[in-house]
């Protein structure tokens, strides 16, 4: 099949490539643009592994074509972390709190976080086990991703944070 | 997993789509939000040769009142359901459908339209739409169309859709205010399709059942209106023997499939739990 | 000393040595997506490989043509059986000594079992080649059910060994038999069964589930063959282990072979064995020239790779009228899939099943396991547990269960009365187990307390009576569990992998300035190993965890080891960077007092220095002693300090624990709601309680899991109905329990820093929690036993069967 032209921005800079129709976005991502964070876990958009921020919706890119991504703007995990190096809230709050294991989940965890807090600044704790159900992890049971989202949460509104994992 | 391959098209306008869908035949589907069509391609159950994406076009977006009517354009996906406010005070019935299809990725990029299109009987909304009596505007190469959700499922992944014809709206019949409603979904898990599930809206005067309706989800080849089992509670006080009736009604006519969700006599069972649990809850909501 | 020395103990704590909450070092890299797994691996020329598998569970494959697949742009080339065997490589040995068809060659025994490997350009031309490739089989009748898999007239499913009567493990029954093995007095227990006076007996089953990490199994494999070298880049939990299997297969010497596992994404035992993806990417490579990856989709890992449990347990107990157990006699007739590909120390086809005993003073008791084939996927692997002890805790912890029921009894009373005492340990098993210590009483009471179990019980009397009077639809079920596991094979008179003894490894080296580079043979999926070893080294050499640098999984730098899983990597790996440690220490300590002019005698060790006895102002830093042995040794001592240990342990350790399970369930839909779970976990020293608490949320998710919903199903023909995350019980945030840990320590008394291991004691006492939790709640109305997983439908099934709808 012939292939197309996709233009669009990735955390925050120009990206175009050469894809088949078929191309699926994190096969995109992960191997033309070389930005290995976003994972395949499942093939069926059931695990979250994928997720990347894609004109303010949270998207498993394994159930996306490239070119339905064409013109969008994305933001993956490579992109969290401020210009200069600083970690956002975040993965500040992953790492204090323990909220990650293996790591194969977490760029997926994170950009889907991402876009819950932008949302939902202060959630609940049951709006944030609804707000990240569609990320599996079988590493942390989620109780220290939660944590890690309240973690970010009260980071970013300047509050104190709460003591670290256990 | 890998989908075969296809050729591409973004048109701009339903006239557009309309036409490259008649003229491209049956190897063309039109792309909603893809979260149905995109994994069964990337399984190879389905491999069209052709994909026609609507994202493109504005017109199908949208949510508005017209009259007694709530439109929604088919590409609105579940996200904008939920979000919006004239739907959770008239129509609350869909936003807590959407909140309980999927999970948040997959509400932002579903859409409404697909969802009540592909007639996969797992889908919630058209026992919804049934439900709430819900016409569909359909768009073809010989014009509009219209058609009731309650005739427009023929059987599993069949509907009244005619080649090249889709849906471009929805038009749903604004319940009175003061209506209850309850949509009750048992699933495994969060992104699981329904075991079983009911819709049920109704409208209480002098502390019966003036009205009611029930529509059921996965529990036959299409979505289910649960007639003979709305009627079991009208014009009673909704006690347990009618519940008890209309959840007979219910089972009566479900013909689900034995699957990993649990055999034929336990979803078949579970169609008159969730029609009990879904009139309780409307119930207690009518005002 | 003066003001500004800091005392002991602030110097302890800018080590982050053990016991402290130290932040993990992996999670630098994967919060920024930089984590470096298999698949990101991109090498210049690099290869495609995807497999064509069989649709049937039992079929003869009559044709293979691959010409139309060979035919489109992109492919290289396409390997079947006909290609692998004149290089003897179309079967590979199983770790169980049994072997396993890489390519189908006349038969196929398992959905989804590999029949040709399609090599492409990129893998969306591969997955092409893949559909194009035309096999046709001819159906045979299947062998699903393992109670059928000896009877008379069965299907033969292994033609390849069907005269074979002698298996890895002894004589063969029957041609769809593996093996039998057994354990313990048979005619002592027999006699204390004539004998009881009270007897309970329930076939206790244990479901197939899969692992499931959330990165399948996948690998590259790059030959070259200008040096003759292969490497191996791999999901693999034991990279050593795959090196020498590699060379034995493949004839390339082990020196050639260079085995690389970077960050892998989970594994829980299913990264353990080898699979012949990985077989066909090596010999792809040799083929080719090039590098070959090749990557699992989901569907293949749940289909095909190795499963775990399908253990079928007919479990008796006899006892006194007063509850005290006095002889236990288990059967398992353990579905193996169609090729012998269990992942047990060699001399143990059935694991360490035979911990069966439990954490209970069982005078006697008697194991005897039967092995069989079926037409279901190879495998049989510890899924997070040490092996078979999960299927050993759920069948004694239920059939404890069982026994109180029968007799009246409150089942943690009855437990507390059986429960080996403090003043036992070391505590010889009926089994054949040393366990190392324990204080068990202490822990359940304290789980006891902690809960308020009375209390509950009141509570669940009250439910039920409310239930009897129609207020209620909802049942209260609360699950006791005590467990004990059995972890870190092992000592090598004991436990080999095919030959090789299980011992782990550590190399430390420190450098000049004091900074360390420690390598060892195990290999992290998650477990942070590069941030609890560097916390053993820490505190044994007084350096500055942050200034050690732990290196796993490349063959080629770290020391041989057996790798991780069963929950071994502290109790050996651990052991063993503790004792190189303390080679690099004995040596500091000779520089030392030869720096200081005293004797070594004179020295005692002070946090992250050496002092002089009574004259604490005359020390030498580690850090300093560091640079002294690159600059100035004394005489007739070689320049350097570095250490490496193989440990060999003298015995398994044994950690422990009590969990507590309340939940609600609703009679009329099925489903259970988990409303509290308590863990009391014992795994001895805590290195980090962080990861220990980490390690402990995860494994009850899992257990969570399995016991509420997972299951591999086959329907009759050999399908595999449920393979994908749709089907597959992965539980979400929303789904899964809230966890409440606790913890007591009793450190292994053989251990050199008194640590057991943890990874796997959730899952191991957390299903039998969960199960005795379903089955409490239904007991008042006379079920005794229900099947796993309690799944909505099944436990909806039990309600109904008890008449409870009317």
């Amino acid at each position: 099949m012939a292939k197309v032209q996709v233009t669009m921005k990735v955390n925050g800079a120009p990206a175009e490539g050469l894809v088949e129709p078929r191309t699926l976005l994190i096969h995109f991502l992960r191997e033309q643009l070389n930005l290995t964070g976003a994972h395949v876990g499942c093939d069926t958009s059931h695990c979250g592994a994928c997720t990347v921020d894609l004109d303010g919706r949270s998207v498993k890119s394994c159930t996306m074509f490239a070119v339905q991504a064409d013109g969008a703007d994305i933001l993956t995990v490579e992109g969290l972390a401020a210009p200069g190096g600083t970690l956002h809230a975040l993965q500040e709050g992953f790492r204090e709190m323990h909220g990650l294991q293996c790591g194969f989940c977490t760029p997926g965890m994170l950009t889907r976080g991402y876009r819950l807090l932008e949302e939902n600044p202060r959630p609940s704790e049951d709006e944030i086990r609804a707000g990240i159900a569609g990320n599996l992890c079988r590493c942390t049971g989620y109780q220290n991703i939660v944590k890690a989202i309240q973690y970010a949460a009260a980071r970013l509104a300047g509050a104190p944070v709460k003591e670290a994992a256990e | 997993m890998i989908p075969g391959a296809f050729a591409y098209h973004r048109p701009k306008t339903v006239k557009d789509a309309v036409a490259m869908l008649s003229e491209l035949g049956p190897d063309a589907r039109p792309l909603a939000g893809g979260h149905s069509l995109i994994p069964m391609m990337k399984l190879r159950l389905s491999s069209p040769a052709h994909l026609v994406d609507l994202r493109a076009i504005g017109e199908l977006k949208g949510i508005r009142a017209e009259g007694a009517e709530v439109v929604i354009g088919a590409m609105t996906t579940q996200h904008d359901v939920i979000a919006d406010s004239m739907l959770a005070a008239r129509l609350p019935i869909l936003r807590e459908t959407a909140l309980v299809i999927a999970d948040p990725q997959v509400r932002y990029v579903g859409t409404i339209g697909g969802n009540v299109a592909n007639g996969d009987p797992g889908n919630d909304m058209p026992a919804v739409m049934l439900c709430l009596g819900a016409v569909y505007q359909v768009a073809g190469r010989k014009g509009e169309r219209r058609i009731a959700a309650r005739k427009f499922y023929e059987g599993a992944y069949m509907t009244a859709l005619e080649p090249g014809e889709m849906v471009t709206a929805i038009r749903i019949p604004v319940p009175p205010s003061g209506h209850g409603a309850a949509y009750e979904k048992l699933k495994r898990k969060v992104g699981d399709y329904a075991t079983a599930a009911a819709a049920v809206v109704l409208t209480m005067s002098g502390g019966r059942a003036a009205t009611c309706s029930i529509g059921l989800t996965n529990l036959a080849e299409t979505p289910l209106w649960a007639e003979e089992a709305a009627k079991a509670v009208v014009g009673t006080t909704i006690d347990a023997a009618a519940v008890k009736k209309a959840a007979a009604a219910a089972e009566a006519i479900a013909s689900p499939a034995s699957d990993n969700r649990g055999p034929a006599e336990y979803r078949k069972k579970m169609a008159g739990v969730m029609v009990a649990r879904a009139l309780a809850r409307a119930k207690t909501r009518a005002g | 000393m003066n003001d500004v020395t800091p005392s002991s103990a602030e110097r302890a704590e800018k080590l982050q040595g053990m016991g402290c909450k130290r932040k993990r070092v992996e999670d630098i890299r994967f919060v920024q997506g930089k984590g470096s797994y298999v698949d990101d691996l991109k090498l210049p020329g690099m290869l495609h490989g995807d497999l064509v598998r069989s649709p049937y569970g039992h079929a003869r494959v009559r044709k293979i043509d691959a010409a139309k697949a060979k035919a489109l742009p992109g492919v290289v080339a396409v390997l079947t059986a006909a290609d692998l065997k004149p290089l003897n490589l179309h079967y590979m040995p199983t770790l169980a000594g049994d072997v396993q068809a890489v390519l189908a060659e006349e038969k196929v025994l398992y959905q989804n079992q590999e029949v040709a490997f399609v090599i492409a350009t990129d893998r969306y031309v591969a997955a092409d080649a893949a559909e194009l490739v035309e096999v046709e089989y001819e159906e045979l009748p299947a062998l699903v059910d393992p109670f059928k898999a000896m009877a008379p007239g069965a299907p033969v499913l292994r033609e390849d060994i069907k005269d074979k009567t002698d298996g890895a493990h002894g004589k063969r029954k029957h041609y769809n038999h593996i093996f039998a093995w057994q354990i313990g007095e048979k005619e002592a227990t027999d006699q204390a069964f004539r004998k009881a006076e009270v007897t309970v007996k329930e076939l206790i089953s244990y479901q197939r589930v899969h692992p499931c990490p959330l990165e399948t199994c996948q690998c590259v494999a790059s030959f070259d063959k200008i040096k003759g070298e292969l490497t191996v880049w791999g999901t693999f939990q034991a990279p050593h282990v795959i090196r020498t299997v590699a060379s034995l297969i493949s004839k390339i010497p082990e020196h050639k072979i260079h085995v690389i596992a970077p960050d892998i994404g989970g594994g829980f035992g299913n990264k353990v064995g080898a699979y012949p993806g990985y077989i066909c990417a090596v010999v792809a490579s040799i083929v080719t020239g090039r590098p070959v990856k090749w990557v699992e989709d989901r569907i293949e890992n749940l289909s095909a790779t190795s499963f775990a449990r399908d253990y079928h347990m007919t479990t008796e107990i006899a006892a006194t009228k007063d509850g005290r157990v006095t002889g236990l006699r288990v059967h398992v007739l353990a579905d193996h899939g169609a090729f012998d590909a269990c992942a047990d120390p060699s001399k143990w086809p059935a694991g360490f099943f035979n911990i069966v005993t439990g954490s209970y003073d069982f005078p006697v008791a008697h194991v005897a396991v039967d092995g069989v084939y079926t037409n279901k996927a190879p495998g049989g692997v510890a899924y997070r547990c040490s092996f078979r002890v999960t299927e050993a805790a759920y069948c004694i912890e239920r059939a404890m269960d069982i026994l109180a029921q029968k007799l009246g009894l409150d089942p943690a009373e009855l437990r507390l009365r059986n429960l080996i005492r403090r003043e036992q340990f070391p505590y010889q098993s009926a089994l054949g187990w040393e366990y190392d210590s324990g204080d068990y009483h202490a822990a359940l009471k304290k789980a006891m307390d902690a809960v308020d179990y009375r209390a509950l019980r009141a509570e669940q009397k009250a439910r039920q009576e409310a239930f009897k009077r129609g207020e209620t639809r909802e049942l209260m079920g609360i699950g006791v569990s005590f467990f004990t596991e059995i972890v870190g094979a092992g000592p090598s008179r004991n436990c080999d992998i095919l030959g090789i003894a299980m011992f782990d490894s550590a190399e430390i080296r420190i450098h000049p300035t004091g900074a360390v580079t420690a390598r060892m043979g195990t290999k992290s999926q998650g477990q942070g190993h590069e941030t609890t070893y560097a916390q053993i080294i820490a505190s044994e050499l007084g350096l500055p965890a942050d200034d050690i640098t732990v290196e796993e999984g490349n063959t080629d730098t770290a020391p041989y080891g057996l790798g991780t899983y069963g929950s071994r990597s502290t109790p050996t790996a651990g052991a063993a960077t503790a004792m190189a440690a303390r080679k690099i220490k004995a040596k500091a300590q000779m520089i030392a007092a030869d720096l200081l002019e005293v004797s070594e005698y004179d020295l005692e060790w002070d946090v992250d220095r050496f002092r002089v006895k009574g004259n604490p102002e005359r020390f030498k830093t580690m850090k300093e002693l560091a640079w002294a042995a690159y600059n100035r040794v004394p005489k007739g001592l070689e320049p350097g300090l570095e250490a490496v240990n193989y440990y060999d342990p003298p015995n398994m350790t044994y950690p422990f624990g009590a969990y507590i399970c309340v939940l609600d369930v609703d009679v009329d839909t099925g489903v259970c709601k988990v409303r509290r779970f308590y863990a009391l976990d014992d795994c001895g020293t805590r290195i980090n309680p962080m990861i220990i608490e980490g390690q402990i949320h995860g494994g009850l998710t899992e257990a969570f899991a399995i016991a509420m919903g997972q299951e591999i199903r086959y329907d009759e023909i050999g399908n595999c109905t449920n393979p994908s995350f749709m089907d597959y019980f992965l539980p979400t945030a929303v789904e899964t329990p809230k966890w409440e840990t606790d913890w007591t320590t009793t450190p292994s008394p053989h251990h050199p820093i008194g640590a057991k291991g943890v990874g796997e004691s959730p899952n191991v006492g957390g299903v039998p929690c969960f199960a005795n939790a379903v089955n409490d709640a239904f007991k008042f109305l006379g079920s005794t036993h229900i099947a796993m997983p309690h799944n909505h439908w099944r436990t909806w099934t039990v309600a109904d069967k008890l008449g409870l709808h009317g």
